[in-house]
């Protein structure tokens, strides 16, 4: 028997997450010992229609793009949604929220009509997704420990606490604390609250854990001086489309 | 020669994002030729609109993963200039810092993983792990180098959180520089065996020039990444707040990311116009590996972009040591970075690996931002790749169609193209 298929695609987005898989530097070599790399365009030539696993990178902001997308599908016996473009729309959301057509103009100007763009959603809007790794970008430590899973035949888990819980492991003050808002109280944890010990605060990449207590999380963030309307763009910068299909 | 030629390549391989390529050859005559950019646009500056300033440069951080440092330090200028808020001479050696670790980083990827393939026959990095294993590893040691550099000075290696508005929100430990200083002190005698390799196997790069005009940031005292005036080849400068009429930004029905042109029908950005406006204020170690690959200005072979970003590996490798010293001697003194919100108009420029980036951006009183413009490197290549490949496959078109294709692939890829950033 072969080594397992593995392939890298992706729609829009700035492949940050694909970025992180060569980011493992001497680390990809020992990948490449288990697996069969046979497309990933960023890094290769030459391409397989057959694949164990496919990891997706990027939103789907295109009709255009959703038969590519239900070929992958097609192809994968795993489809794995890969960074927070692909699991959750990503910050390609925010121009949901407005008037379409005023936001092709402002970029194309008259030749506006030439450009083609609808709702930018999850890859799971589209198709089936068998697994997902959230981040923007993806951590290279859970990438490797969701590859290792699903080539163990095993179900890769998914963090369901949130962010607050390995913050306090990190032993970071409260961001709350420092005088700024932070969504951690709500969002996905796996990232070890990397943007707080960085000196910044959580901005929600992740999304929202499951069963997220939203009706606290917005009575803090107006307790420390966020005007509703800031609250909302809080919450439209990563999780958007959860507001939308709820 | 009789017959037709065609050459369609759907996506093109080992460059960021989705071009195309459609070329056909009618009995020895070029009937059709084009660079066509596919890529799903995302509306950065549409998105902007409505968020506050301290949250700009994280969004426009997602243009590209690649150069996420300089999306955010482009971004970061242009809010303070906005503001008029003024950042202390540490935190621009500092940002200086940060923007070679991504230049290292991002050049090390396109040669050592993109082009290195291509000049040794390979269909990609992966057999070059058996078949080339130490030179691989050197180009991995560098790559590694320049990601632990941004780790350590942005916070992490793609969409830095350490660096905002006035400044940053950690700096580096006078330890932690001066180890970063040995690690880069060992680091370049390896850098210039991997360029002595890589100059070795340069034959495999078609012949093949232009004369073009090239645009890079210029000043007078070191070669340009940072500050300085917006320079061309042909002679004039600009100020960095005139950039539109550098840019001159159009629509072409067959991409979705914008071309620019200045004096000529397309120009070129990128390691390869830096080097041909500042060569004498390149690094001396880096003077001497332009030598080996016989790299002078005014040098009009686009492939001789993968040459000079080796050159400028070494540059930003020397420079960074230098900078470090100069960090160290003056001592750390973290500051915390202290402004106002206002209303304004700024524009903010930066080199980054593929060329020169422009944000502009403005800000309601409220510190919201109301308008948004950013010109990207690739855009502005895209028409000069175009203009290129019609004048190498007019050139080489006698030749067979799978020479004609692998040419047309490096000289795509000689641009290091970021094609999801130029859409954006």
């Amino acid at each position: 028997m072969g080594k397992p298929k593995v392939a890298f695609f992706d729609f829009a987005g700035c492949e940050g997450d694909q970025l992180q898989v060569i980011n493992l530097e001497e680390d990809l070599l020992q990948v490449l010992e288990m697996v069969e790399i046979v497309s990933f365009r960023e890094a290769m030539k030459g391409h397989a229609d057959s694949y164990d696993i496919a990891f997706v990178e990027g939103s789907i902001t295109r009709r255009s793009d959703e038969a590519r997308l239900q070929e992958i599908r097609r192809h994968a016996k795993v489809l794995v949604a890969f960074g927070s473009c692909a699991t959750l729309g990503g910050i390609n959301l925010l121009k949901n929220f407005q008037e379409p057509e005023n936001v092709r103009r402002l970029v194309y100007g008259d030749h506006y009509f030439q450009y083609e763009t609808y709702s930018a959603r999850p890859l799971k809007a589209v198709v089936a997704v068998d697994a997902e790794i959230h981040g923007c970008p993806v951590s290279r430590r859970e990438f490797q420990a969701v590859l290792t899973s699903l080539l163990l035949g095993k179900t890769p888990e998914v963090p369901n606490h949130p962010v607050c819980v390995e913050c306090k492991m990190a032993e970071n003050i409260c961001v709350f604390e420092q005088g700024m808002t932070c969504m951690g109280p709500v969002t996905r944890a796996g990232c070890e609250a990397c943007c707080v010990s960085a000196g910044s605060f959580c901005w929600g990449c992740r999304g929202l854990v499951d069963d997220p207590n939203a009706d606290a999380q917005r009575e803090i963030l107006s307790r420390h001086g966020l005007s509703l309307s800031d609250v909302i763009k809080r919450f439209r910068l990563y999780m958007g489309f959860v507001e939308v299909s709820r | 020669m009789n017959g037709t030629t065609s050459i369609r390549l759907d996506h093109l391989t080992r460059v960021e994002g989705h071009g195309r390529v459609d070329i056909q050859i009618r009995d020895g005559a070029v009937e059709r030729c084009q660079w066509q950019v596919v890529e799903a646009p995302r509306f950065f500056e549409a998105m902007l609109r409505g968020r506050k300033c301290h949250e700009v440069a994280h969004i426009t951080s997602r243009i590209c993963g690649i150069c996420s440092i300089g999306h955010t330090l482009a971004s970061l200028k242009a809010t303070e200039a906005a503001m008029g808020i003024q950042v202390s001479a540490p935190v621009v050696n500092l940002r200086k810092l940060l923007l070679h670790a991504e230049n290292i980083q991002s050049h090390m990827l396109h040669l050592g993983y993109l082009v290195l393939p291509d000049l040794l026959n390979a269909p990609s990095v992966i057999p070059l792990a058996t078949t080339h294993t130490p030179q691989l590893l050197l180009a991995i040691r560098l790559h590694r180098l320049g990601n632990e550099m941004s780790d350590l000075l942005g916070g992490r290696t793609t969409h830095p959180q350490r660096a905002v508005v006035g400044g940053f929100t950690r700096w580096p430990t006078p330890g932690e520089l001066s180890q970063l200083r040995s690690r880069l002190a060992s680091a370049l005698p390896e850098g210039i065996r991997l360029a002595q390799f890589i100059a070795a196997h340069a034959a495999g790069f078609p012949t093949f020039q232009r004369e073009t005009e090239y645009i890079a940031l210029v000043g007078p005292n070191e070669y340009a990444f940072y500050d300085g005036c917006i320079g061309s080849t042909e002679g004039d400068t600009f100020t960095v707040d005139q950039y539109r009429q550098v840019c001159n930004e159009y629509c072409v029905p067959q991409s979705t990311a914008k071309y620019a042109r200045h004096r000529r029908d397309s120009y070129m950005v990128g390691a390869l116009a830096r080097i041909n406006l500042n060569y004498p204020r390149l690094s001396a170690t880096a003077r001497s590996v332009a030598e080996i690959f016989g790299v002078r200005p005014p040098s009009c072979s686009p492939f001789m972009n993968n040459a000079a970003q080796m050159v400028e590996v070494i540059h930003c490798l020397e420079d960074s040591i230098q900078r470090i010293d100069h960090l160290l001697q003056d001592g750390l003194k973290p500051e915390k970075a202290s402004w106002a919100v206002r209303a304004g108009r700024g524009t903010g420029c930066v080199e980054v690996p593929r060329g020169i980036l422009f944000h502009e951006y403005e800000y309601a009183p409220n510190g919201e931002c109301v308008w948004a413009n950013c010109v990207i490197p690739t855009n502005q290549n895209h028409a000069n790749i175009q203009k290129d490949m019609e004048a190498l496959v007019e050139q080489f078109k006698d030749r067979p169609a799978e020479e004609i294709e692998f040419m047309v692939e490096m000289l795509v890829r000689a641009y290091d193209p970021c094609i999801s950033c130029s859409t954006h």
